[in-house]
């Protein structure tokens, strides 16, 4: 497997990057060895084999329905870029 | 002060020797005199948190808290309440987390001073600490050369005696590496033995937080107090409160050490080859059997992490958007241009590729083909160490096939991943797993690695320390920093 200009824009779009026009042959050089390292899987025999996403055989915890938890508005809204007093401010989206 | 161990440094803080004040005093000064060399550190606080000395006061007072009143760093993706956590990237520069991570709050419970917050490579993704929005960190066995990554701040920081325990996390082996080629030990946990709520996530079936400190013992000690379940990390296991049983003896007999033959005779490096086996019959000298055991799939485990690990980053680092977290630009005409600058101007190179690597792994067309591939060896990987498991107490191995290399010496190609051989196939089956010094060549610090059961630490921390109490390679320290 091995990638061109095209098929990196395509994933650069994908994972919502600019890739600038002088980086491209580098980084397309770059993922070109990455995925010709990873191509080594196709060498293993992995039929009749259960995928395995996690090696913890956790299960998801309930609890009771109630309120844990306090608010934070003041420290969360002086996180944001922009706020006011009772809101996240983000730049205009509808054109 | 000095080199001294956490249970030295606690009896004379119990014997009012010295003040939890003059402790950590040495050591922030050795934070600010050796940072500018190092680069360990992003951040050095300008003074304690006086809640955290109160706690310590008050565990001292009441007597046997091993842990009170010693100084640590953070690995700089650990939330820490008011302080800059920045996972070494333009992301996150001015974050300042309005909460601490359950690692950070454990510890400051058990009475731990935080002085700083430590260099690494950014978000994780690194295997020299040359990867970091704030610079690279020198190892300080040679500054010339990289500590390892991506723990390399909490590395160097150890290892230059500037703290006497970082804390660190380990995705593919960001613990373990920059303990060996720093001269340190450093263990990860089994996946789950302690929480990542507030640790800024890279590959969530892998990531796991862990210690760094000179001995097996001190990492112990801490690790004790960071375990155990938290209701805030649905991952962190249901498991009782561990705690660290030092062995009384360096006596090992009835161990069974597991070998990997091929790791060790398929070594390049000499000097690393001989020391391996030196440490390992050092184990059999001390009453342990050697048995030589097999991972027959091991040989995948570089190529399927490097699409699983990037695969869950794509999918963790898309909240970075400029919008919901993180750097937003001041340049954006409509939202799809506001997602793409904000990202690309936030993160680096090395977290792009990465990203890209993921987004395409996880793509029609490819998931079934890579993605589904990968965690099907994922599974025979994990087969292989079960199998294992039924004939030893743990394995012994390599960390790392090189010692540490200089600083530019590998920005291009794949061999900085192909270098994770030894470290990847236990974080895939989510395995406890430590390095310890086990000597020097070319100037250099090498590592030995036990690999142990899940949920084992016990064994692999024990062995450590039964061979440190035998040893003193756990004792150096760089001469420019004796």
């Amino acid at each position: 497997m091995s990638i061109n200009r095209t098929e990196l824009e395509e994933i650069a779009a994908l994972a919502q990057l600019n890739i600038p026009d002088q980086q491209v042959g580098h980084i397309t050089e770059s993922l070109n060895q990455l995925m010709a390292m990873i191509e080594h899987i196709n060498d293993a025999n992995t039929e009749a084999v259960a995928p395995m996403a996690h090696p913890n055989d956790a299960w998801q915890l309930v609890r009771a329905d109630e309120v844990t938890d306090t608010s934070h508005k003041a420290a969360l809204l002086a996180l944001a870029a922009h706020a006011d007093d009772d809101h996240y401010l983000v730049p205009k989206v509808i054109e | 002060m000095i080199g001294l161990s956490i249970r030295q440094m606690a009896g004379m803080l119990a014997a009012k020797e010295c003040s939890i004040q003059e402790l950590c005093g040495v050591y922030w000064d050795r934070c600010q005199a050796f940072n500018e060399t190092t680069g360990a550190l992003i951040t050095t606080l300008t003074e304690f948190n006086p809640k955290e000395l109160l706690q310590a006061q008050a565990l001292l007072d009441q007597g046997q808290q091993p842990l009170a009143g010693i100084p640590l760093v953070h690995k700089d993706l650990f939330c820490t309440h008011g302080i800059k956590t920045t996972c070494a990237s333009n992301m996150l520069a001015d974050f300042v987390p309005p909460y601490d991570a359950t690692v950070v709050s454990r510890l400051q419970q058990a009475g731990m001073v935080t002085l700083g917050k430590a260099n690494m490579d950014e978000f994780a993704m690194g295997s020299s600490n040359e990867h970091s929005a704030f610079g690279p960190v020198a190892n300080p066995w040679d500054e010339q050369r990289v500590p390892g990554g991506s723990s390399g701040g909490s590395a160097a920081a150890v290892a230059a005696r500037m703290v006497p325990v970082a804390t660190g996390t380990d995705t593919g082996g960001s613990i373990r590496q920059p303990a060996a080629l720093c001269g340190i030990t450093g263990i990860k946990p089994s996946y789950g033995r302690v929480s990542r709520h507030g640790m800024i996530a890279f590959a969530s079936s892998l990531d796991q937080a862990g210690v760094m400190a000179a001995s097996a013992d001190d990492c112990g000690l801490v690790l004790s107090a960071m375990s155990g379940h938290d209701a805030l990390d649905s991952t962190s296991a249901q498991q009782p409160p561990w705690q660290w049983q030092k062995p009384d003896s360096p006596d090992m007999r009835g161990l069974k050490v597991g070998v990997v033959r091929d790791w060790i005779d398929g070594l390049a490096d000499d000097g690393i080859k001989q020391l391996t086996w030196a440490a390992i019959e050092q184990c059999q000298a001390q009453g342990a059997e050697l048995l030589d055991v097999s991972l027959p799939h091991a040989d995948l485990a570089v190529s399927a992490y490097y699409i699983l690990a990037p695969a869950e980053c794509s999918s963790n680092l898309s909240r970075f958007d400029g919008v919901r977290f993180g750097h937003q630009t001041a340049q954006a005409s409509n939202l799809q241009e506001l997602y793409c600058r904000s990202r690309s101007e936030g993160f680096g190179e090395e977290v792009q590729k990465r990203i890209m690597v993921g987004a395409w792994a996880l793509s029609s067309g490819y998931y079934d083909a890579y993605y589904l591939k990968a965690q099907k060896v994922r599974r025979l990987i994990s087969d292989d160490f079960k199998a294992a498991f039924e004939q030893v107490d743990l394995i012994a191995g390599p960390v790392s096939p090189e010692v540490a290399f200089k600083h530019g010496e590998k920005s291009t190609g794949v061999s900085m991943y192909q270098a994770d051989q030894f470290t990847i196939p236990a974080s895939l089956a989510g395995l406890p797993c430590l390095s310890m010094p086990i000597g020097h060549t070319q100037g250099l610090p090498v590592g030995l690695q036990l690999i142990g059961r899940y949920f084992d630490e016990q064994t692999i921390l024990a062995v450590a320390d039964q061979y440190q109490q035998q040893t003193n390679h756990h004792q150096q320290t760089p001469e420019a920093f004796a």
